[in-house]
This record gives C-alpha cells, sequence and structure tokens, in this order.
C-alpha cells in the first residue's frame, strides 16, 4: 500500500475529486493547510499598515491506494490539478505497513 | 445646536413659559400685546426623538462594529465592552449632572464662558412642559427631547476616544478615566461651543454664551465638541500608554473588515440623526444638512479610494468605509452651513489630508494610534471645522451667518468675511485642542500613576477578551 500526499491549489480539489473517483479511489483525507515555496505570498495593505503574509493556502489530501494503482492515481492528480504556474503543489508517497477498518477490523488492502 | 430653556430665575419677571418671545419683545417697547409662548411643534418633536435614536445606533452598535472589526479576534469584546460600557456610565452623568454643566448658563462669574452651573443638577426644573430653544425664533422643542438628543452625543465622544489604545488599556482605569474625561473635558467644551439662550434671549442677553460661541466659531454639529476633542485625547492617551506590545514586529490586521463595513454604515446612516438633527428643529436648513452630509461622505469615500489605487494600486473596502467616516467628520461642523456642492469638495478634500496622516505621518512618528483616531477624527474635524468658515458662504452656496441681534433673526448685509471667519475657526479648534490636548494628559496620567491604564504583558498577548472580561467573541 502507498500513502499519496498531494497538496494542492484549493480551487482544483472538485477537479481532482472527480478524476479520482473514475480511477477507482474510494477515499481521501481533506486539509486546509499552509505553506511556502517557490510561490511567494500576497501582500496586505490596512491603511498604513502593509503586511506580507509568506504562506499560501493550500488543500493538503492523504489517500491510501494499493500498490498496483498508486502510479495511476498519482498521474492523475498531477494532469487535474495542473494549471502550469508556479504554486500548483507537489506530490509525495509513502510506504503504508498497515490499515485498519475500524467498523469491521479488516485490514490492509480489504480495509481500504 | 444650542439651546435656551424658559426654566431659571429669568423666568420670574414674565412667569410662566412666555419669556422667550415675551423678553424681547417687550424690551422693543413697541409691542402692544405680548405673543403667546411658543410651544413644541409635533413634527420637530418627533424628528428629534427618532434623530436621538439615530445618534444612539451610532455608538452601539456603528462604532463598535467598526472599531471591534479592525482589531484582532482575542480582543473584540474588549472594544465592544468599552464603546457600549462607556455609553452606559456617560449617559447616567449626562442626567445627573452633565446637562447641567454643558447647558445652563454660568451666570456672571469669570469662569461661565467655560462652564454651566449645577442648577439643573439631576434634572431639577425640567419638565415635560419646559421648552428648549432652537435656531429659529419662536419654535421649541421639549427640554426632555433636548436632554436626551445632546445626551447622545456626550455618549459618543468618549467612545471614539478607545480606538486610539485599542488592545491594551485596563478596563476598570479606562471606565474612571472616562468618568473625569467627561467631566473636566467635554462637559466644559459642549458649554464653550454651543451654549447660548437662544435666537430670542440672545439680544437681551448677549454675554450670556459659551467662549467659542461668543467669538463666532460655527460648529453645526460637532466637529470641535465631538471629533477634534476625541481625536487629540485619544493621540494623548495612545503616547502615555504606549504602543501594543509588537507593534511593528508582529502582523496586526483586522480580524473582521465584514463587521468594521457594517459598523461604517450604520455610522453613515445614523448620522443623519447627528447633523441633521443637529438643526433641533424639522425644516429647510435640516434637509439641506441631510443632504450635505450624505454627498459629503460618498465625495470622501471616492477620494479615499483614489488616493489608495494611486499610492497602493488597489482600492480597498477599508479605504473606502475610512474615507466615508473621514468625510462624515468633516462634513459634521459644516452641515448646517454649507450646500451641498461645497460639502462635495470638502468630502474630496478631506480624505487625502487624512490619509497622509494615518499612513506617512503616523510611521514617520512611530506613534500607535490604533485605529487612526487622531487621523481621521482630530485631523478630518480640523478639515472641516477650518473649511466651515469658507463654505458658510452665500456666495458658496452656504447658507450664510445669521444674525441673532435682530429678531426675527436675518442674514447680515455685510460681505460674508471669509478671512475672519476662518480665524475664528481656527481660533475654536486651537481652543479645543488645549484644552482637551492639556486636559485629557493630565487625566490619563493621574488614573496612570493610580490605577495603571495599562495590562500586563502577558495579559496583553492572551487577548483582553479572557483576560479582562472572561469570555471570548467566538466560539467554534
Amino acid at each position: 500500500m502507498k500513502l499519496i500526499i498531494a497538496v494542492i491549489k484549493p480551487f482544483k480539489l472538485d477537479e481532482v475529486r472527480e478524476a479520482l473517483t473514475t480511477v477507482g479511489v474510494q477515499g481521501m483525507t481533506v486539509s486546509e493547510v499552509k505553506g511556502f515555496g517557490r510561490q511567494k505570498g500576497q501582500t496586505e495593505i490596512y491603511r498604513g499598515a502593509e503586511y506580507t503574509t509568506n504562506m499560501v493556502p493550500k488543500l493538503k489530501l492523504e489517500i491510501v491506494v494499493d500498490d498496483a494503482v498508486a502510479a495511476q492515481v498519482i498521474e492523475t492528480i498531477q494532469q487535474t490539478a495542473h494549471t502550469g504556474s508556479i504554486g500548483d503543489g507537489k506530490i509525495f508517497t509513502l510506504e503504508v505497513t498497515g490499515a485498519v477498518r475500524i467498523r469491521t477490523g479488516e485490514t490492509n488492502e480489504t480495509a481500504l | 445646536m444650542n439651546r435656551k430653556t424658559v426654566t431659571g430665575a429669568s423666568l420670574a419677571l414674565l412667569g410662566g413659559a412666555a419669556l422667550l418671545i415675551a423678553g424681547p419683545a417687550l424690551a422693543q417697547a413697541t409691542a402692544a400685546v405680548t405673543p403667546p409662548a411658543p410651544v413644541p411643534n409635533k413634527g420637530d418633536t418627533s424628528w428629534m426623538l427618532v434623530s436621538t435614536a439615530l445618534v444612539l445606533m451610532m455608538s452601539v452598535p456603528g462604532l463598535a462594529l467598526f472599531y471591534g472589526g479592525l482589531v484582532r479576534t482575542k480582543n473584540m469584546l474588549s472594544v465592544l465592552t468599552q464603546v457600549f460600557m462607556i455609553v452606559a456610565i456617560v449617559s447616567l452623568l449626562w442626567v445627573t449632572y452633565g446637562y447641567s454643566m454643558a447647558f445652563t448658563s454660568g451666570g456672571t462669574g469669570a469662569l461661565a464662558p467655560f462652564v454651566g452651573s449645577f442648577d439643573k443638577l439631576f434634572l431639577k426644573g425640567v419638565t415635560s412642559d419646559s421648552v428648549a430653544a432652537t435656531f429659529s425664533n419662536g419654535v421649541v422643542i421639549p427640554e426632555y427631547v433636548y436632554v436626551a438628543f445632546q445626551m447622545t452625543f456626550a455618549c459618543i465622544t468618549p467612545a471614539l476616544i478607545i480606538g486610539a489604545f485599542a488592545e491594551r488599556v485596563k478596563f476598570s482605569a479606562l471606565m474612571v478615566f472616562m468618568v473625569l474625561w467627561v467631566t473636566v473635558v467635554y462637559f466644559p467644551i459642549a458649554h464653550m461651543v454651543w451654549y447660548w439662550p437662544g435666537p430670542d434671549a440672545l439680544k437681551a442677553a448677549p454675554t450670556d454664551v459659551g467662549k467659542a460661541f461668543s467669538w463666532g466659531v460655527l460648529d453645526f454639529a460637532g466637529g470641535t465638541v465631538v471629533h477634534i476633542n476625541a481625536g487629540i485625547a485619544g493621540l494623548v492617551g495612545c503616547l502615555i500608554i504606549g504602543k501594543r506590545t509588537g507593534h511593528g514586529k508582529e502582523a496586526m490586521p483586522p480580524h473582521s473588515l465584514v463587521m468594521t463595513m457594517i459598523g461604517a454604515s450604520l455610522l453613515w446612516v445614523g448620522w443623519f440623526g447627528f447633523n441633521a438633527g443637529s438643526n433641533l428643529e424639522s425644516n429647510g436648513v435640516t434637509g439641506v444638512a441631510f443632504l450635505n452630509t450624505f454627498v459629503a461622505t460618498s465625495a470622501a469615500a471616492v477620494s479615499w479610494v483614489l488616493v489608495e489605487h494611486l499610492a497602493k494600486g488597489k482600492p480597498s473596502l477599508l479605504g473606502g468605509v475610512t474615507g466615508a467616516v473621514a468625510g462624515l467628520v468633516a462634513v459634521t461642523p459644516a452641515s448646517g452651513y454649507a450646500g451641498p456642492m461645497g460639502s462635495i469638495v470638502l468630502g474630496l478634500l478631506v480624505s487625502p489630508v487624512c490619509y497622509f496622516f494615518c499612513t506617512f505621518v503616523k510611521d514617520k512618528f512611530k506613534y500607535d494610534d490604533a485605529l487612526d483616531v487622531f487621523g481621521v477624527h482630530c485631523i478630518g474635524g480640523i478639515v472641516g471645522a477650518i473649511l466651515t468658515g469658507v463654505l458658510a458662504a452665500p456666495a458658496l452656496g452656504g447658507q450664510g451667518i445669521l444674525d441673532y441681534t435682530v429678531i426675527p433673526a436675518v442674514l447680515p448685509k455685510a460681505p460674508y468675511d471669509y478671512v475672519g471667519q476662518v480665524i475664528t475657526q481656527c481660533k475654536g479648534v486651537l481652543l479645543t485642542l488645549a484644552w482637551s490636548g492639556i486636559g485629557s494628559a493630565i487625566l490619563f496620567f493621574l488614573v496612570d500613576k493610580t490605577m495603571g491604564l495599562r495590562p500586563t504583558v502577558d495579559a496583553e498577548r492572551e487577548g483582553l477578551d479572557i483576560t479582562e472580561h472572561g469570555e471570548r467573541a467566538y466560539n467554534y
């Protein structure tokens, strides 16, 4: 099993989710996060006071999938979350050593 | 914005409520019969009651939300509580002794031009039959209505001050300061600028007026009494209390500009009561004051956003609403004197000046006027007060300055004296700056030395909502 962590632009969520559903992904966890990379933050001005926010809001998706489909899921995210401009995000892959479905006690691939 | 009541010593001469007209009539010695005493008109009375409620709405929730949205989440309730409780406390002081100090004759003593007497302590002698003068000969409103209307002005003025040192003041010490401040600063300045015996009685008692009034200072609805007064007190306060912990190092963006916009809009609506209500009756001058209040505000909102767009590249909501408030402040002294076109010019001019003070001057001198009380209210008030001396001219569409030494009052034949009136306006501004600046400095110093004005750094970091009030604005 693989844990795929994708950090994407917030407005791309629906598109990514739809595309992932068509390739068979049955669930994911989404968090609102902030961070920085190459994309610069925004300058906010309140009357005289200027603040540069160097943290940019993003969404973090966490998806655990069978090894067999991992490559396809990663490719799907890369293609649908893509806009071509700086700040599109990143995708990381980790090994997962175990999974349990709490309701039934099923483990590993059957729990996904 | 002045009044004359029929109770008191002069009543003994004539008895009853007949004196407003009867006094001058006897003085002329030509009147064959004593005209009947004027009675309040139901339309005037209704309008003034509506105006009174509108001005209260400016303080709560208008000003409270305007300020509250501009602070950080952790201090939201502290600002709301300060405004709300100031209004409650000052209204009690007003009916106890404030009205008497501001709007009774000071007699003939040396202090008379500066402060009234205690003749109406606890509203003694004010009844449902007693009346207060307006700006028109023979027109009066019930004195209770006048007391209530003026009360709302006394309530909002100290509440304006708190924005200058928001997020870093102890509630208890602030309330003590405000009790002292309205007593030593507001009530006397209201007396100096607004007290006169009314158009029917001025001829008989030409010296029974406040100091600034005797100079001929024009302040229709409180440019000096309310805005310059509160603005300079705010500056003094923020200098004595010091900067917010972390000021200049940490970001302190407004926590909800939505609330600030709601608050500013409530201020705009309420300000019709403030300015048009200050005519004290319901007539054409009330109408022009209403219209001036509308268009000066619009012009100032537009000019602030334009300046901001040029200087920073983006037009902001906060810029728009700040400009609107600056326009409201500036048109306050001019509202019943200027014309609509003059008011637009006033609005267009005030925002660039206030913008300069809220950005460049504040940065340069590094004072932490957190919500720009000085930059908007004091500076906007000064711009308005001075330009009122120009815009009142009939040649510029203004209403002119009535000569109340004749009955009924008329516009003088002599040409309008621009230079003289502007100098007079400047004297009014300087008097207010000096009285309020020095008086506030002494009071802030005294309260700081006895009770301490600042919470501990830890309490300030934690936020005043929890440490001062034991509650949070938002639980989710």
